[in-house]
């Protein structure tokens, strides 16, 4: 075998390429191949890696992981939302285990314990009537994160439907959906719910109905955003190509991958849902009595401001307070566990 | 000690330097014009002097050792290109140099430049010192403009930052650097905004900032990688263009033999953060001496040589990952000629087997002599 | 950019007119105007009225007379108060603009300088703590936000300090008959306007803390290093810059949405601004106001959301000169 050693002349610098893949040796690739798979004749040689096999010498394996438990592990390492976690459970069980926890039974009114500041027998006080406002603060609990738990799943359901069904198929769906949800999101959120429950009835069930019509809005954006990028990925042009039919596209390629973003906005959606039926129940369009919910004794103990009655007013919105800053720590933990690069 | 405006250290802090290390061969590189030459031991000037620089991560999953003990000189007008796929650790020693890593880097080692060590620096002065003396040219010309200033803009800002005094946009300055890296209508160009630039173009328009302030030493960090290969050869062209003019040295990092083939004077090999083999170009593709380097040469496909049924030869395996490396030599697990009980055991220091020619294998020496023999 | 302006204000034009059409609509089904005359035993007079309203007529119809008459500024009537809805609306604009200036201002002011501040200065305890604030500030209920302010701002401390009066004022504008810029005034406009910003803060302040954060990881920073650009002269020309493009946009359309979003406030302040209006008619059941309203609110959103396009083609090129 012979190598040649010259040197390709310059080309000059009349835009001609300059170098020349020529010099990129002269070697015979076989040759050289050659050579290298009989090992130049050594002994004691370690083993090639066969195909499959890890190249690491034994004992510097990294662990493998799923990716299910990638996303614990980093969750896991949010230690305010994993906190944020355990605050909302305690919150679910005391409101919805308000029968057995609660001191005393539902309005119970006892008028001779007439409107009094917290105390040993009542930890957040009494009311005008005499009701424990520990018990009613609980009880009142379980509409308030019903409403607010039924809206984020109601509309990220109906959501993501509408929005996957835009974004994958694009066309007069998609635009109409979006002009649909254009015209909503012009008026006045709050205009719309009013408008709507006056129009509707402002039965629990109405407005948890009335809410998600209009949180599924934002929803549908956001799906609609994200199946925009995921559809052009090769996976789904494979999928196409191979001819699965659009419904299997959407819900077996398109869905599983977006699934983190789905579920951060959910939960954040149930804070928005809160905060929403809190403000239409102070406003007196929320829920009516006989139920109760944080945002109505809110608007009970309104005129409660100045007046010695006023610790009315601390613990409902106290509440609402920490149920909605646990549920968006809670939400901004798991978007960082399905995404770290963002930069929250 | 400041850094005055020439460059040259002060009287006292020159550094010592072995002559023969890394001097670039004689009369086999393609050819300058005699003017170039004229100062002949310009050469031996090493303007940039890497002493084991080591650059570490801290992750999750340990420490990430990114770079590990990488030395070489850099002489003026020199090209050294710095070869490795990607992970090897090549961006980032070259980020080490002018001090551009995060925080959560830990820097090691020496970065001399023209006798200073510039890892030792206050940030101030490496300002100073950054696009003024050492500059450096990134990637994807897209993302390293700013989409909202005019190009004339940035470079004369590459200007201005170290001048009191300040030009204009469209200055005469800016228009010659323009048509310097060979961009027509540059007044025009001037004016306009990187997103108006194709891409080709826009790493020109990158290059000539670069050169503002005639640097010593340019880092240009895998400029033709995110270009067809029609205007890699152009932008490589204007890369040895300015290099005739501006008298700097390149230190020229890429993945692609190609490039390096036509350009360099000497390459670096690195794999795995170390750096496996160094020497000049010819050196190093006539006569690898290292078990990687001859991998990555004999996996190049030649159109010219072609035998049919042959396959091509592939390295088999992965890169390891950086944090956790085997013992021993990185290469070690897919090397044809490891040996156990040395390779992965200890860790092969540089060895030198033909004058400037160095090599990181326990068998370079043997390595080597097999290449010699295969030439008679 | 220019077509692409034009075309965003016929769209909205349009979709003015759609929303009129809806809210026209909506209200029309949902509040009778012979809601008054329920009570009346005599059919004669609710066929009377019926007629001269015209509420026989389809719904279309009947659009397209109320349209007529409000492009030629008659917005109609309240029907509780017989004003003419114009000089209702201006009015109630007045007040409502006397809560929205300086809240926006303060906001912009503190957000910016917040948000860029904990990008910076990431991790630091300063980031900690404002991301905390922002989380707090989001997390809470603006109108309970509100009883509190007045609470512990201004009646507890004046018993706390004997004083004679609270030290901050929570009903209306001004005392009694008061009007002018005065110190009074101040007093009365801190504590709404604090309920107003707080929530504005919280969620501006993080959104321009990621934005700020997403662009100094942007390679363009990394050249300006390269290139000896002192830090200060990186954050603010170069990231910050940057940065600002989708910050202006988002503050234009939330900016916008507050024109109607003052409800809680006002309702809380007592203020007569366009939320306390929205309230009474809502409550009274005044139709012609409450559709005039949305349409007037839903303009000042799509002029906004113009504004957000405007703004946004002014500072990026890349849309300007696409």
């Amino acid at each position: 075998m012979s190598f040649e050693s010259e040197i390709s002349p310059s080309a000059g610098s009349a835009g001609q390429p300059h170098f020349d893949r020529e010099r990129v040796g002269d070697f015979q690739p076989g040759d050289m191949a050659t050579q290298l798979e009989q090992g130049l004749g050594r002994e004691n040689l370690v083993g090639l890696p066969e195909e499959g096999e890890s190249q690491l010498s034994p004992g510097v394996e990294p662990e493998a992981r799923t990716q299910w438990q990638l996303f614990f592990r980093r969750f896991l390492r949010h230690r305010l939302a994993v906190a944020s976690l355990f605050v909302l459970i305690i919150m679910i069980v005391l409101c919805f285990g308000a029968s057995w926890i609660a001191p005393y039974p539902k309005n119970a009114q006892d008028l001779l314990a007439l409107p009094k500041p917290p105390s040993g027998a009542h930890w957040f006080g009494t009311d005008d009537l005499g009701r424990d406002e520990f018990t009613e603060t609980l009880y009142a609990g379980q509409i308030s994160l019903k409403i607010g738990i039924a809206v984020a799943l109601l509309s990220t359901l109906i959501g993501t439907v509408f929005g996957a069904v835009a974004g994958y198929f694009r066309g007069w769906t998609d635009q109409l959906v979006m002009r649909i949800t254009d015209l909503f999101l012009v008026v006045p959120q709050l205009v719309v719910l009013a408008i709507a429950i006056k129009r509707f009835g402002q039965s629990d069930t109405m407005i948890a109905l009335v809410l998600a019509a209009l949180f599924w809005m934002y929803v549908a954006r956001v799906v609609r955003g994200q199946v925009l990028s995921v559809r052009e990925k090769e996976f789904v042009e494979a999928a196409r190509a191979s001819g699965a039919s659009a419904p299997r596209i959407i819900t077996r390629h398109i869905l599983p991958n977006i699934i983190g973003p789905i579920m951060v906005n959910a939960t954040l959606a149930v804070a928005g849902a809160i905060i929403a039926e809190s403000t239409l129940s102070f406003l007196g369009f929320g829920v009516q009595p006989p139920s109760t919910s944080w945002g109505n004794m809110l608007s009970n103990a309104e005129g409660a401001v100045g007046t010695p009655k006023a610790y009315l007013l601390y613990f409902p919105g106290l509440m609402i307070f920490i149920t909605v800053l646990a549920v968006n720590f809670l939400g901004d933990g798991l978007r960082d566990a399905f995404d770290p690069q963002s930069h929250e | 000690m400041s850094i005055d405006e020439s460059g040259s250290p002060p009287s006292g802090a020159y550094v010592e330097v072995d002559p023969t290390r890394g001097s670039p061969p004689k009369g086999e590189r393609r050819p300058k014009t005699a003017a170039d030459f004229d100062a002949a031991d310009d050469r031996n000037v090493p303007v940039l002097q890497v002493r084991d620089l080591s650059v570490e991560f801290k992750t999750d999953d340990g420490r990430l050792l990114a770079v590990q003990n990488v030395s070489y000189t850099l002489h003026e007008r020199e090209t050294l290109g710095i070869v490795g796929e990607s992970g090897s650790g090549k961006t980032v020693g070259s980020m080490a140099v002018l001090g551009l890593l995060p925080k959560t880097a830990q820097v090691t080692g020496e970065v001399l430049f023209r006798g200073r060590n510039l890892l030792a620096m206050s940030e101030k002065e490496r300002q100073t010192i950054r696009g003024r003396r050492i500059a450096m040219v990134f990637q994807d010309a897209l993302a390293a403009l700013n989409p909202v200033f005019k190009v004339g803009d940035q470079i004369a800002e590459a200007i201005n930052v170290h001048s009191n005094v300040k030009i204009a946009t469209d200055d005469e300055r800016v228009v010659d650097l323009l048509n310097l890296v060979g961009i027509p209508n540059p007044k025009d160009r001037a004016n306009q905004y990187p997103h108006e630039f194709s891409g080709g173009m826009r790493q020109r328009a990158m290059i000539a900032m670069s050169i503002a302030n005639d640097p010593d030493v340019i880092i240009a960090d895998e400029p033709t990688t995110a270009l067809d290969v029609t205007i890699q050869a152009q932008v490589l062209e204007v890369f040895e263009r300015i290099q005739d003019r501006t008298k700097s040295a390149i230190l020229l990092i890429t993945h692609d033999l190609g490039v390096v083939a036509g350009v360099t004077d000497r390459i670096m090999v690195m794999y795995a953060g170390r750096q496996v083999e160094t020497g000049t170009v010819d050196d190093v593709f006539y006569q690898p001496s290292h078990p990687y380097a001859q991998g990555l040469l004999a996996s190049l496909p030649r159109l010219d040589r072609r035998r049919d049924g042959e396959r091509l030869y592939r390295i088999k395996g992965q890169p390891p990952s950086l944090i956790f490396l085997p013992p021993g030599c990185a290469f070690n697990p897919r090397c044809p000629t490891a040996e156990v009980g040395r390779c992965d055991v200890t860790r092969p220091d540089l060895v030198e087997v033909s004058p400037d020619h160095l090599s990181a294998c326990h068998f370079a020496a043997d390595l080597y002599e097999g290449t010699k023999a295969a030439t008679t | 950019m220019a077509s692409f302006l034009i075309r965003r204000l016929l769209y909205s034009i349009i979709v003015l007119f759609v929303v009129s059409f809806f809210a026209f609509a909506a209200v029309r089904a949902t509040f009778n105007p012979l809601a008054k005359l329920a009570a009346s035993k005599d059919v004669e007079v609710k066929q009377r009225e019926s007629e001269r309203l015209g509420l026989n007529r389809p719904m279309v119809v009947q659009y397209g007379d109320f349209m007529g008459k409000f492009v030629q500024g008659n917005w109609g009537q309240s029907e509780s108060t017989h004003e003419a809805v114009s000089a209702m609306i201006q009015r109630s604009m007045v007040a409502t603009l006397q809560l929205i200036i300086p809240g926006v201002i303060l906001s912009i002011v503190a957000a910016i300088g917040l948000g860029v501040y904990s990008a910076v200065k990431q991790y630091s305890a300063g980031d900690y703590f404002l991301t905390a604030f922002s989380f707090v500030g989001i997390a809470l209920p603006p109108f309970w936000f509100g009883l509190i302010a007045i609470e512990f701002l201004a009646v507890q401390p004046k018993s706390w300090f004997g004083l004679q009066q609270t030290p901050l004022y929570f009903v209306g504008l001004h005392s009694g008959d008061g009007a002018g810029v005065n110190w009074d005034y101040f007093r009365h406009l801190i504590l709404p306007v604090l309920t107003l910003t707080v929530q504005i803060i919280a969620g501006w302040s993080r959104f321009q803390r990621a934005s700020m954060l997403d662009v100094l990881s942007a390679d363009y920073v990394r050249t300006a290093k390269a290139k000896g650009v002192p830090r200060k002269q990186v954050i603010f020309k170069h990231a910050f810059r940057n940065a600002l493009v989708p910050m202006v946009t988002v503050m234009a359309l939330d900016i916008g949405a507050l024109f109607g979003g003052l409800v809680i406030t006002e309702s809380i302040f007592s203020i007569p601004g366009m939320g306390r209006m929205f309230l009474n008619a809502l409550q009274n059941g005044d139709a012609p106001v409450l559709a005039v309203w949305v349409i007037v609110t839903a303009g000042f959103v799509l002029l906004f959301n113009l504004f957000a396009d405007l703004t946004y083609g002014l500072l990026d090129p890349r849309v300007r000169l696409a």
